[in-house]
C-alpha cells in the first residue's frame, strides 16, 4: 500500500520537475493538452497528407513563438509589436546562411547563431531605449522599428530575396530526398521531411518546458509582479527595467529560434511569412484566444487558431457565393479575402468579453465547480 | 524648470541646425530649397495628423493605434468627392479649388462621425486599460482597413491634384511645387485655429488644464467624458484632412496607407512629447525634413533615420522635447 503511494508520490514529483509545478488545473484543460500532445506526436503516421503535415509543423513552430510572445504580453503586460521581426530574423538566418554558404548542418548552427545574435543585441538596445522611458512608447516604438526592418528586408534584395525571398536546401539529412529504409514504417514512407518534423516537435516540447521554467521561476514572478504593479515592485527595490529588458531579450531569443524552425520546414524564408503584419495579428489572436499569462493558452489558442484559419475561409468563401447571388452589395464584405476583417472583429471581442481566454474559462469552471461541491458538503452537514 | 522646460527653444534651434547641417550635404543649393520646401510641407501635413492624437493621448492617457484608419478613410472620401466633382476639377481655378475644399469637408465630416462610433463603440469600455486599449484600437485599425477595402476595393485609386495646384514656381534655379506651398498654408490655418481654440477660448483653456492634470479639472465640476470625446471627433477629422492632403501629396491612396502613416505620427508624438501640440508641429517638420533629406541623400535609410531621430530625441529629454503630461 505504502509502496503505491510511494509511487504515486514519486509519479507527481517526475511530472511536477518537468512540468515546473505549474499543471494545466483543469481536467478538461490537462485531457485537451494530451490529445494535442499525441495528436502532434503521431501527425505523420495518422495524417500523412502533405497539407495536415504543413499544419501540424506550423502548430508546432507557433506554439514556441506564441508561448514567447505571452511571456511578454501575458506575464510582463509588455505590448511589442517587434516579434515578428525576430522570428523573421531566426528564419532569414538560415534561409541566408543555407543560400551562402551551401546547405549543411554547419550552415543552419551558422545562421542560427548569427540570427541569435542579431536578435540578443537588437532586443537589448530597443528595451534599453524604450523600457527606460514609458512602457507605453514601447508599444509605439516596437512598431516603428517592426515597420522599419521589413522595408528594409524587403529593399536588400541581394541578400534577403526581396518580396520573393529566399528558396534554399536543407541539410542532406532533412531533405525530402533523403530515404535510408528501402520500406516503409506503418505505411509511411522515412524520409527527411519527417526527420525534420520530429526535429521539429523535440525542440518545440524543449523551448516549450523551457518557457513554462522560466515563468514559473522567481524571475517570472517578479515579472507578473510588475505586469500587475510596476510602482510596487520598484519600491521594494528591483530595477524594473531590468527585469522587463531581459525578458524582452529572452521573447526575442525564443522567437528567433522558432523562425529557424519555421526556415527549416519550409525551405523558404519570404516576408510574408515571417515578416508580415498579419503573422503578428494572428501571434496576437492565437495570446487572447488561448488565455493570456498561460503558457497553456499558447498551445491551446495556437491549435484552435490554425484550426479555424482553413476552416473560416472555407465558410467564407460559401458565405460569399451564396450572398452574391441573393444581396451583392454585400458580397464584398463576406469574400475569402476579407477574412481578415472577421479575424479582427473576432479579436475584437475576444479582448472584451473573454479576456482570460480558453485556459482562463475552464480554470474558472473548475474553480467554481470546486467552490459547488464545497458549499453542497456543507449543506449536506 | 518644468515651465522652462515647456517654452525651452533648443528644439527649435535644433530645428533650425538640421536645416544648416543638411545644406553643405545635399551640395546644390536649389536642391535644397526644394528639399526644404517639400520637408516643410510634409512636415505641416503630418502635423495636421499628429495634433489630434496627440491631445487624445494627453487628455485621456488614450493611446489610439487605431487613428491611422481616419487618414485613410479622409482619403478615399476624397476620391470619390473627387470623381463626383469631376467637372469642378477639370474647370477654372477657383473650380478647382472648390472641389478640393469640398473634397477636404466632406473628408473631415465623415471621419468626425466614424470617430464618434469608434470613440463610442471601440475605446468607452476600455477608459484606464492601457494594455486592452492597444489590442483594441489595434483591431479596430485592420477592421477600418479592411472595410476600407471592402467598399473602395484593395487596389491603389489615383487621386490627381487639379490643374491649379499642379506644376511648380521656379526661383532661381530652385522648384518650388504649388501642392506644397498650399499643403503648408493649410497647415498653417489649422495650426491657426488649433492655437487659437487652445490659448482663446475657454473649451480650449479646459483642455489643456486636463491635459496637465485630468482629477483637478473633473474635482471643479467640468465633465470632462464630454471635452474628450469632443476633442476625439475633432481629432479624427483632422486626421481626416490630413488624410485628403497625404493622398494629393502622394497623389494616389493605398487602404495600407494609414498603417503606414501612423508609423510616422508616432515616432512624432514620442519626439515631441504626448500632449504637446507646440511638439507634435516641431516633431513634425524635424520628420518631415529629415525625411527629404535623407530621402535624396541616402534612400534606403531613410525610415530608419526617424528612428535615429527619436532614439537621439530619448536620449537627450526623455520625456520628448516638450514633456506636459504630469503622468
Amino acid at each position: 500500500m505504502s509502496g503505491l503511494d510511494d509511487r504515486v508520490a514519486r509519479r507527481e514529483s517526475w511530472l511536477d520537475r518537468v512540468l515546473s509545478h505549474d499543471r494545466p488545473r483543469s481536467r478538461w484543460l490537462a485531457l485537451a493538452l494530451v490529445v494535442v500532445v499525441v495528436g502532434l506526436l503521431v501527425a505523420p503516421f495518422a495524417f500523412p497528407g502533405a497539407k495536415a503535415m504543413g499544419v501540424a509543423a506550423k502548430m508546432l513552430v507557433f506554439v514556441v513563438l506564441v508561448a514567447s510572445y505571452d511571456l511578454l504580453l501575458g506575464y510582463a503586460g509588455i505590448v511589442s509589436f517587434a516579434h515578428t521581426m525576430f522570428f523573421g530574423i531566426g528564419a532569414y538566418g538560415v534561409a541566408i546562411a543555407s543560400t551562402r554558404m551551401g546547405e549543411g548542418a554547419g550552415a543552419v548552427v551558422a545562421g542560427t547563431a548569427a540570427a541569435l545574435a542579431l536578435s540578443l543585441g537588437l532586443s537589448l538596445l530597443i528595451g534599453l531605449a524604450s523600457l527606460r522611458v514609458r512602457a507605453i512608447f514601447f508599444a509605439m516604438i516596437t512598431l516603428a522599428v517592426a515597420a522599419a526592418f521589413q522595408t528594409l528586408a524587403s529593399q536588400l534584395s541581394d541578400l534577403t530575396g526581396g518580396e520573393d525571398g529566399l528558396t534554399f536546401r536543407n541539410p542532406p539529412q532533412l531533405s525530402p530526398s533523403w530515404e535510408p529504409f528501402d520500406h516503409p514504417v506503418l505505411g509511411v514512407t522515412i524520409d527527411g521531411r519527417l526527420l525534420t518534423y520530429y526535429l521539429l516537435f523535440v525542440a518545440a516540447v524543449l523551448l516549450f518546458l523551457a518557457l513554462l521554467r522560466i515563468v514559473n521561476s522567481p524571475f517570472g514572478r517578479v515579472l507578473q509582479a510588475i505586469r500587475e504593479n510596476d510602482f510596487r515592485v520598484e519600491a521594494i527595490g528591483l530595477r524594473t527595467v531590468a527585469y522587463r529588458t531581459l525578458a524582452n531579450v529572452l521573447a526575442a531569443a525564443f522567437a528567433t529560434v522558432a523562425g529557424a524552425l519555421l526556415a527549416l520546414w519550409l525551405r523558404y524564408t519570404g516576408p510574408q511569412t515571417t515578416l508580415g503584419f498579419e503573422v503578428m495579428l494572428d501571434i496576437l489572436l492565437m495570446v487572447v484566444i488561448g488565455g493570456m499569462g498561460t503558457m497553456y493558452g499558447a498551445v491551446v489558442g495556437t491549435v484552435l487558431f490554425l484550426f479555424a484559419q482553413n476552416y473560416l475561409q472555407d465558410a467564407l468563401g460559401a458565405a460569399h457565393d451564396a450572398l452574391a447571388a441573393h444581396v451583392p452589395a454585400l458580397a464584398p464584405f463576406v469574400a475569402p479575402e476579407r477574412w481578415l476583417l472577421w479575424l479582427s472583429v473576432l479579436f475584437v471581442l475576444c479582448v472584451y468579453h473573454f479576456p482570460t481566454g480558453v485556459v482562463g474559462r475552464l480554470r474558472d469552471a473548475r474553480r467554481a465547480a470546486g467552490a459547488a461541491d464545497t458549499s453542497a458538503t456543507e449543506s449536506r452537514r | 524648470m518644468k515651465a522652462a522646460a515647456r517654452t525651452s527653444l533648443a528644439p527649435v534651434l535644433g530645428l533650425i541646425g538640421l536645416m544648416l547641417v543638411a545644406a553643405p550635404l545635399v551640395g546644390s543649393g536649389s536642391t535644397w530649397v526644394t528639399l526644404t520646401v517639400a520637408g516643410l510641407a510634409m512636415g505641416m501635413i503630418v502635423f495636421v495628423i499628429a495634433s489630434g492624437l496627440t491631445l487624445v493621448f494627453g487628455l485621456m492617457d488614450v493611446l489610439n493605434f487605431g487613428h491611422g484608419v481616419f487618414i485613410a478613410l479622409g482619403a478615399f472620401v476624397a476620391t470619390s468627392v473627387m470623381a463626383g466633382l469631376a467637372a469642378w476639377a477639370g474647370g477654372s481655378a477657383l473650380a478647382n479649388l472648390a472641389a478640393v475644399g469640398a473634397a477636404m469637408l466632406v473628408a473631415m465630416a465623415v471621419a468626425g462621425a466614424i470617430g464618434l462610433a469608434f470613440e463610442r463603440v471601440l475605446i468607452r469600455p476600455v477608459y484606464g486599460q492601457h494594455l486592452k486599449q492597444i489590442l483594441v484600437t489595434m483591431g479596430g485599425m485592420i477592421i477600418g482597413e479592411e472595410l476600407i477595402k471592402a467598399t473602395w476595393g484593395p487596389d491603389q485609386i489615383p487621386l490627381p491634384l487639379p490643374d491649379v495646384l499642379r506644376g511648380a514656381w521656379v526661383v532661381g534655379d530652385a522648384a518650388i511645387e504649388k501642392y506644397r506651398v498650399a499643403a503648408s498654408a493649410v497647415g498653417l490655418v489649422v495650426l491657426a485655429a488649433l492655437l487659437w481654440t487652445l490659448n482663446r477660448t475657454k473649451v480650449g483653456l479646459l483642455i489643456r488644464a486636463g491635459v496637465q492634470d485630468r482629477e483637478m479639472v473633473e474635482a471643479l465640476g467640468y465633465r470632462i467624458g464630454r471635452l474628450f470625446i469632443g476633442v476625439f471627433v475633432a481629432g479624427s477629422a483632422l486626421a481626416g484632412l490630413g488624410g485628403v492632403m497625404w493622398g494629393l501629396y502622394q497623389q494616389d491612396v493605398v487602404p495600407q496607407m494609414g498603417a503606414q502613416v501612423n508609423v510616422l505620427i508616432f515616432i512624432v508624438i514620442i519626439i515631441g512629447g504626448p500632449g504637446s501640440t507646440l511638439g507634435a508641429l516641431v516633431g513634425a517638420l524635424a520628420v518631415g525634413l529629415l525625411a527629404n533629406y535623407a530621402g535624396y541623400l541616402a534612400p534606403k535609410f531613410a525610415l530608419f533615420s526617424n528612428i535615429a531621430l527619436m532614439a537621439a530625441v530619448l536620449a537627450w529629454r526623455p520625456r520628448g522635447l516638450y514633456p506636459v503630461t504630469s503622468r
